[in-house]
């Protein structure tokens, strides 16, 4: 019999077993339908990306030039391109100390976030325990409430414990209200693992620790990648936290630039050069993170 | 290796489903024992709680000397195969397999030298940095099979291992299976609900059914002593054909009608099952293994001992050939037969008639509509009682 099977395997062939074939029109049409969607995603793409290059450009041209001219003048004339506005800034003890409080906030609470988030998703997705559910509902509640009402008791909190003013109590704050949605994003993803991969790591001997660390983890990645994104553009770009819980010690880059618009007017030498400079970092974060971003990772571990 | 001892189990779940009542099994060292069953029977569930997946609601288990009952399963030094395979996916095969050593502290050395060890019996030697997803099926099993392996447990636990391959592979990693557990001696409870697999796979074999425990014992045994209807419905493919009749004992002679032809039943049988006796004149389920009939023109016929029928349907099978032909008799429809014929409407001829199935040798000449006379080996009929549904012995 399995034999009989190796040779008469009846395998179709496709080229040939008589698939309808698709009309020239059809093709012709369905081609049509691809291009206009390509054209559709270029334009938006220019009508994104012709702003955000003609600050690049202006970030590049002298304060007297972005004044007189506008920014396409440089495509023609590139010799009146220039580091000098970058170089004026990062001079500028404020930017660079403002760049430096903002990696020391937004690193740890990317990290806290992340680190906390994981350890309750795994929790409240895979162990047991009394009211589990009523804890998620609390996190999926917390999801909906806004930074602006906790504002001021937060602010009296800080003030009476010292944390007002201070790095750690920024950072504290934006762990707080990152947590809910990392919780929840991080908890359906985990829960989407099979039941069966963590059983047969607890039988191969694996603690809750263990199966945590070398099973969820790295199965979890693609959401955890998402995740980091996510939190830390959500504090780098972070304005309004800020403004409310640092001073101008711990103030990060986002104060920093306003800051700067208000004593010069007009300044778009500044803004621009500055806006580079803080959109920097968060690019070398997506682009070290989106490889994760990949489809598929739990393909071939079960069936 | 160790025994494993199963004293009155019992699973009742948090919404009150009894999955498994009052099961008692000893699986001896190094056996080979099959827990087989249609869905729903409690083998899984049976199977999780030796694993040490699902909690005990009644009952002890043992595994060697100790009771495991609440023992976590990662301390029950036992390993598992697990149905979807589950393999890491974010780890190689090598890696796949050593995960028990390297969760337990290995040196890693060591862990190398056992895991090529196992991929060698495997056959997973060239497969060894290959991650799960580019793998084909029949390998992923092999390596959830090294991962149990590698471990050396006290006993394996394997739970439909089989059930995600096609036809023929499943034919190879059976005997790949069997000739591995006979080389380790490990002792070993299976899962299946595939009666071919369980005949085939096991020392003895335990058949289950809504979470009680119907019959244990060596396939052998099962197939030709059925403790009851549903064993001698379930073991057998194709099926026991079961008719319900009347036993007559006229003088010396004991015997059932079947439509028109009477049969008679052996004094062997009457000997082995003193107890028919007291079914004289009472309703009995008569059960025929399609192997006990034989086409009369090949065996020739022998009065009391030939039904005659129309053939209705053949089935050339090259060894043997099926043969279906209908009685005027009742049937006595199993559980799953009744299912089997509520989907398909297929098996019964009529309200008052049945169908029967032989296996006939490749010789005979039958075609589809011809009048037909089969011989029956009385000698291996088996009977049942109505009510109870239990073979009737002594």
């Amino acid at each position: 019999m399995a034999t009989a099977t190796e040779t008469l395997d009846p395998t179709p062939d496709l080229n040939t077993s008589g698939t309808p074939s698709r009309s020239i029109a059809t093709r012709i049409a369905g081609r049509l339908g691809q291009g206009t969607v390509q054209v559709i995603l270029i334009v938006i793409a220019v009508f994104w990306l012709v702003p955000v290059f003609g600050l690049l450009i202006s970030s590049l041209r002298p304060d007297t030039a972005n004044s007189s001219s506008g920014w396409w003048t440089a495509l023609t004339a590139p010799s009146q391109l220039t580091l000098e506005n970058y170089a004026n800034l990062l001079g500028e003890s404020t930017i660079t100390s403002s760049l430096i409080n903002t990696v020391l906030i937004s690193v740890p609470a990317t990290v806290l976030v992340v680190l906390i988030g994981a350890l309750a998703a795994y929790a409240l997705a895979w162990i047991d325990f009394p009211g589990r559910d009523w804890v998620m509902i609390g996190v999926v509640g917390l999801l909906v409430v806004p930074i602006q009402i906790a504002l001021i008791p937060i602010a009296k909190f800080y003030g009476a414990t010292g944390l007002f003013g201070t790095i750690t109590g920024v950072v504290l704050f934006h762990v707080a209200f990152g947590l809910p949605f990392a919780v929840f994003l991080l908890r359906n993803y985990f829960s989407g693992i099979p039941r069966d991969l963590l059983e047969a790591a607890r039988m191969d001997g694996g603690t809750e620790w263990s199966i945590f660390r070398r099973v969820v983890l790295p199965i979890g990645l693609p959401a955890i990648a998402s995740l980091s994104i996510f939190q830390f553009l959500w504090v780098w770009n972070d304005l309004l936290v800020a403004l409310v819980f640092a001073d101008p010690d711990s103030q990060p880059i986002t104060i920093a630039l306003r800051g700067q618009l208000r004593q010069f007017g007009s300044n778009i030498d500044i803004l621009a050069s500055g806006s580079f400079i803080s959109i920097i970092i968060p690019l070398i974060v997506f682009f070290s993170f989106q490889r994760y971003f990949v489809q598929g990772v739990l393909a071939g571990s079960t069936k | 290796m160790a025994a494993i001892a199963i004293e009155h189990l019992g699973k009742t779940y948090a919404d009150g489903t009894r999955a498994v009542t009052d099961l008692n099994l000893d699986i001896m060292d190094g056996e080979f024992l099959v827990l087989v069953g249609p869905s729903g029977c409690g083998k899984t569930t049976a199977l999780r709680m030796i694993a040490g997946l699902e909690e005990i609601s009644e009952g002890t288990i043992r595994i060697g000397d100790r009771e495991v009952n609440n023992v976590p399963a990662r301390d029950r030094d036992v390993a598992m195969v697990f149905q979807s395979y589950a393999l890491y996916p974010h780890l190689t095969v090598h890696e796949n397999i050593g995960f028990g050593l390297t969760l337990r502290k290995m040196k890693k050395p060591d862990i190398d030298k056992r895991v090529r060890e196992v991929a060698e019996i495997l056959e997973l030697t060239d497969h060894l940095d290959r991650k799960p997803r580019q793998l084909s099926g029949g390998q992923r099993q092999r390596v959830a099979m090294g991962r149990a392996i590698v471990r050396e447990p006290q006993a394996f636990l394997m739970d439909e291992p089989l059930s995600n391959l096609d036809a023929k592979l499943r034919v190879q990693m059976r005997a790949q299976i069997a000739r591995i557990q006979r080389d380790l001696g490990v002792t070993t409870t299976y899962v299946t609900h595939d009666q071919t697999e369980a005949m085939t796979l096991g020392d003895r074999v335990a058949v289950m059914r809504g979470g009680l425990l119907q019959q244990v014992g060596p396939p052998q045994t099962l197939y030709e002593q059925p403790a009851n209807l549903f064993v001698a419905g379930f073991i057998g493919s194709p099926g026991m054909n079961l008719i319900s009749t009347t036993l007559t004992v006229d003088g010396g002679k004991t015997t059932f009608g079947i439509g028109d032809t009477t049969l008679e039943v052996p004094e062997s049988v009457l000997h082995q099952r003193p107890a028919l006796r007291n079914y004289a004149g009472k309703q009995v389920a008569v059960g025929i293994r399609p192997e006990d009939m034989e086409d009369a023109e090949i065996v020739g016929d022998e009065p009391g001992a030939t039904l005659t029928s129309v053939a209705d349907l053949v089935e050339a099978m090259g060894s043997d050939v099926m043969v279906h032909f209908p009685v005027q008799a009742e049937a006595v429809l199993t559980e799953e037969q009744k299912q089997l014929v509520d989907e398909t409407g297929a098996a019964v001829a009529g309200t008052s008639g049945t169908v029967l199935v032989g296996r006939f040798s490749p010789r005979t000449r039958v075609y589809v509509g011809q009048p037909i006379k089969v011989r029956i080996d009385t000698a291996r009929l088996h009977f049942f009682d109505l009510q109870t549904g239990k073979s009737v012995w002594d």
